[in-house]
């Protein structure tokens, strides 16, 4: 059995009053990629969320054997932890760089930081030809790629990718998804993807679950899930 | 000619004294979102601990300095101790505290200096600069240290890796947060610089308008015309917001008939009532549009 990098033991979300995750039991593999699927509404970006201590969360939430719980966002991203939220976070006023630069903001490395800026503009090309542009003039799909970037920046040991295809086109989305294979494969990063492309998410996944309104409906390795009846006929139709 | 010239001039350079105050306000506003009306109080307050330090002795510059250090720790305390507690309180919330350390700070000043005006010092001296009367050294000093500071500023935020961290907590908290900067320090820090850039303000002010507790009240006014003027989402404006609103204060206080000096500050007030009708995102401000 590989060893677990993240791990969550009964994990219950709250938004105020309202409780909206119920007891989930979640394991992202170490070199893994684990998704979630789920109908909008069932709280994968609250799980998303409750990781990287945006919600208040009961029950156990371990990284690398390390708990989570009461930690601030701040701290629980300088563990290794990138979150790429839905709606990218892009600093809209900033340049691109200063985008990438403000991604590199908990590493002190100077030459690290430039090499890794290079690095990300390999990956993302796009990226350095708009390296001096304000980040808000960029494209959706730019956007996104700038959003992955400055993730990267963080040399995260483990990504929170929430709904990366959104809004971007077809083409796009493969160009995306094959960087995002590179990374693990590659680089060893490990992710922890929601994505409403269920048949993309389960092709890049080891492991995957089935969320309903909270709860856990079905867990498995990602090709039995894809295999799976009730998954088949909702979110991959066919 | 050498008239308006000469009164141009002036307003410039207390103008520079309003960028300062509209600077601070808006160092705060971008974080918290709110106006700090106790901007003001704070740059007296911090004005005072510079003429203590002269009365024990210290030299100006020392004095100076120490008044700044003073403020910039005081800056940040205000912030951990008030404001953090509630920053999620509804606006009514924000405005009580503002109100309530405004009287602390200038009933503190009152009860520790007394209320009687006093005068400061300039290390720059009051004789005519050019020998021809168009501006007094004090006011160009005030000038090009206001310049001075305001530049040195601009490279902080600019160029260096906390000034970035600090853009980044104000223009998107939430992202800034994922990608590890301590958003709270981040503010706090904010508050910090907002506070000693009063102190410089406050104490390049006080040889004109001279040193009491209620010193500040209409130079306030002026700092959030100033803010209101440039908008109060962009720093640069506020700056030349609190520019423009020093010079069109003189030229009107000297050329409109019956505004005089007794009316001069009701033309800040027409000013910001102006602005807020015509553009209220102001001349260089952005219009911030939230989905609901």
């Amino acid at each position: 059995m590989a060893a677990m990098l993240l791990e969550t033991a009964g994990l219950c979300a709250f938004y105020g009053a309202t409780q909206v995750l119920f007891g989930l039991d979640l394991k992202v593999n170490e070199g893994g990629v684990t998704t979630l699927l789920g109908a909008n509404g069932a709280g994968k970006t609250t799980t998303l969320r409750a990781v990287s201590g945006m919600v208040h969360t009961t029950g156990d939430i371990r990284f690398r054997g390390q708990s989570l719980a009461g930690r601030a966002t701040e701290d629980i991203v300088r563990l290794g932890i990138a979150h790429v939220p839905q709606g990218r976070g892009t600093f809209v006023s900033q340049t691109v760089e200063e985008n990438l630069k403000i991604g590199a903001m908990s590493r002190r490395d100077r030459a690290g930081i430039s090499a890794d800026i290079e690095r990300a503009y390999g990956y993302f090309p796009r990226l350095k030809e708009r390296r001096k542009q304000q980040a808000g003039t960029l494209s959706g799909g730019e956007q996104q790629m700038l959003a992955l970037a400055r993730a990267l920046m963080l040399r995260p040991k483990l990504m929170l990718l929430d709904e990366p295809s959104f809004g971007l086109a077809p083409l796009i989305v493969g160009d995306l998804f094959a960087i995002l294979r590179t990374l693990n494969r590659a680089e060893n990063v490990s992710m922890l993807l929601v994505e409403q492309n269920a048949s993309l998410a389960l092709d890049l996944a080891d492991r995957a679950y089935l969320i309903e309104t909270g709860q856990l409906v079905t867990a498995g390795a990602a090709h039995d899930l894809r295999n799976d009846e009730n998954v088949r006929r909702a979110y991959l139709g066919y | 000619m050498d008239l308006f010239l000469h009164q141009v001039l002036a307003g410039v350079a207390t103008g520079s004294i309003y960028a300062c105050l509209a600077l601070a306000i808006v160092m705060i506003y971008q974080t918290i979102n709110h106006l700090n009306f106790a901007q003001g109080e704070m740059a007296m307050f911090s004005t005072f601990i510079a003429w203590q330090l002269m009365q024990w002795g210290a030299p100006y510059w020392i004095a100076f300095a120490g008044a700044a250090a003073f403020s910039f720790v005081a800056g940040i305390a205000i912030e951990r101790a008030l404001f953090r507690p509630i920053h999620n309180a509804p606006v009514l919330s924000h405005v009580v505290v503002f109100i309530a350390l405004f009287a602390i700070l200038n009933s503190l000043a009152g009860f520790i200096w007394d209320y009687n005006v006093k005068s400061f010092p300039t290390p720059f001296g009051s004789r005519p600069l050019f020998g021809n009367g168009l501006m007094s050294s004090h006011d160009a000093g005030m000038m090009g240290a206001t310049l001075a500071m305001l530049a040195l500023l601009y490279v902080f935020f600019r160029h260096t890796r906390i000034g970035l961290a600090m853009r980044a907590a104000a223009a998107n908290p939430q992202s800034a947060r994922l990608s590890g900067i301590r958003v709270g320090w981040m503010i706090a820090l904010g508050w910090g610089m907002a506070a000693a850039i009063g102190a410089v303000a406050g104490v390049m002010i006080a040889p004109v308008v001279f040193l009491d507790p209620n010193m500040m009240n209409s130079i306030l006014v002026y700092g959030f015309a100033g803010a209101v003027v440039g908008g109060l989402t962009s720093p640069g404006g506020a700056v030349l917001g609190g520019f423009a609103v020093g010079v069109i204060e003189n030229l009107a206080g000297t050329f409109i008939p019956y505004v005089g000096r007794e009316l001069k500050l009701t033309i800040a007030l027409f000013i910001i009532v102006v602005v807020l009708t015509v553009k209220p995102s102001g001349l260089f401000g952005r219009t911030v549009v939230t989905r609901v």
